[in-house]
């Protein structure tokens, strides 16, 4: 296995940028959310809603982080949580920015 | 294991504390133990699975390939392999490359005796599979007398390999034992040594472990060392949940701090039978076979135990105390083979209770395993040298992950 990359080497999180799934992630569906588990760095997240859920898979066919909320049905009195929630997926690189389409 | 923050949400889509959900059930296992054969070409005293010979009735290749399948259907990320030694099975290779090209990541146990430079590379190069390496004395004196002669050099040789062929990060697995328990230092600086990660696990009295439990489980003092030592070193030292018992002292350790049987952990076991853990292989905690009709989704999703297992369970003699909320009472597996009642103390409860119960059990034999594939006669002192150890017999609930937990 190559060297691991450190379990923070993800990216701050900003919401007025494109963003996606990481390509070595996979998701689980659960009653209480998902399961998120990245290949790479062997970590295990877990997102607490199934909205949460939503959002995250719509992140690659969103032209922002913030358009994902939207599209998903996070309404402007929810979106600071679901911010601090996409911050910590960015930050252990369950999530990435990608090149804007 | 990390976790980043286990605290009711305040969002408007909060779901409660995850943990309450856990203990539910989910819909596949966060974390799943797969122990391929029994045959071992080591003895631990210890063994979880008492393990030795290989059980004529073990999964065939074809069979353990469709059981990958059903993982992958599953979407289980990950599966723990161990046995006996998994690695003596001929399709070994074979079905880690099958799970890997399946989806199925894999961390497989074993006491490096098959760790030769070739594998080491192989291993290397390969971005699912992880390995973790037994090991139960920072010295060749305290280890072989648990694992065997020679087993301390057979596993510090496949660490200085693995490091050789550039594989960072595997994991060297300690049970902590009476004798070890003041080597954690050198337990870590060997790990640091073979650009490892140390990870830690806790002395079950399962299988061969029935046996020498009494001589090897940490003394009450120690306990506290090991407490004070895993806060000290937080998450760069894995222990697979292992310590949650004594949670009690305080601060919880990293974790979950959950007994996840027929939760979030399971075992199958060689032939296919399916455990509520991999500390639990006796028929009061067997859900079923990978072999019935609905295969090990079926076992999972409905069988009557691990149903059972998801229901409240009552806190029983420990409910007045105010440590509960923090060590849940414990592990089942320890109360069991320990012959305490599964409504009361753990056996190391730190606050001495379940020394208490140990003393008031009377004569009433605790349980024995129901399968035995030792190779030779049970209970052989510690200090017996001419039998050869054992395996990786640590497995433990939550071994391979690295849970963290978003709070929206």
């Amino acid at each position: 296995m190559p060297p691991l990359p450190p379990p923070s080497d993800g990216t701050a999180f900003d919401g007025s940028r494109p963003w996606t799934l990481h390509p070595q992630v996979s998701l689980r569906p659960e009653s209480f959310g998902a399961l998120a588990y990245h290949f790479g760095t062997r970590r295990l997240s877990f997102l607490k809603s199934r909205r949460l859920l939503a959002v995250v898979e719509s992140l690659a066919d969103q032209p922002t982080g913030h358009d994902a909320c939207v599209a998903a049905g996070v309404t402007d009195a929810e979106f600071e949580s679901y911010e601090r929630a996409l911050a910590t997926l960015a930050e252990s690189g369950m999530i990435c920015e990608r090149e804007a389409s | 294991m990390t976790l980043i923050s286990d605290h009711p949400t305040t969002a408007p889509t909060s779901v409660g504390r995850l943990v309450d959900r856990f203990e539910q059930g989910l819909d596949a296992p966060i974390c799943l133990t797969w122990e391929l054969t029994y045959a071992c070409n080591l003895a631990c005293v210890h063994c979880l699975s008492s393990s030795g010979r290989r059980d004529p009735n073990e999964l065939s290749t074809e069979e353990c390939k469709a059981v990958i399948d059903e993982f992958e259907r599953m979407q289980i990320f990950y599966v723990n392999i161990g046995g006996g030694e998994p690695t003596v099975r001929s399709d070994f290779w074979e079905l880690v490359d099958y799970a890997t090209d399946h989806h199925v990541g894999v961390k497989f146990s074993t006491n490096g005796s098959r760790i030769s430079t070739e594998v080491a590379e192989r291993l290397a190069s390969s971005d699912y599979v992880d390995v973790q390496i037994s090991l139960d004395g920072a010295t060749a004196e305290i280890n072989d007398a648990v694992r065997g002669d020679g087993s301390f050099a057979t596993a510090i040789t496949a660490m200085q390999r693995m490091a050789d062929a550039g594989f960072v990060g595997f994991k060297l697995s300690v049970v902590v034992t009476r004798h070890n328990v003041s080597q954690l230092d050198e337990f870590k600086a060997l790990a640091d040594t073979y650009g490892a990660q140390l990870r830690l696990t806790r002395l079950r009295p399962s299988g061969r472990g029935a046996d020498v439990w009494d001589e090897l489980h940490p003394t009450g003092d120690q306990q506290r060392t090991l407490y004070d030592w895993l806060v000290a070193h937080g998450e760069d030292v894995l222990t697979g949940d292992s310590f949650f018992h004594l949670a009690g002292y305080g601060e919880s350790l990293p974790g979950l701090n959950l007994c996840g049987a027929g939760r979030v952990v399971c075992l199958v076991d060689p032939v296919g039978d399916v455990y509520a853990c991999p500390f639990a292989i006796h028929e009061e905690f067997l859900a079923g076979n990978v072999r019935a009709p609905g295969g090990f989704t079926e076992v999972w999703r409905h069988s009557d135990l691990f149903t059972e297992l998801r229901q409240p369970q009552s806190a029983g003699a420990c409910g007045s105390c105010g440590h509960y909320d923090a060590c849940r009472g414990g592990c089942m597996a320890a109360k069991f083979f320990t012959g305490l009642p599964l409504d009361g103390p753990d056996p190391e409860c730190v606050l001495g209770h379940g020394e208490h119960s140990l003393a008031a059990r009377g004569d009433a034999e605790p349980p024995k395993p129901s399968l035995d594939h030792s190779i030779q006669p049970r209970r052989v002192p510690v200090v017996m040298r001419d039998r050869r150890p054992d395996r990786t017999c640590d497995e433990n609930p939550l071994a391979s992950f690295d849970p963290a937990v978003l709070a929206t």
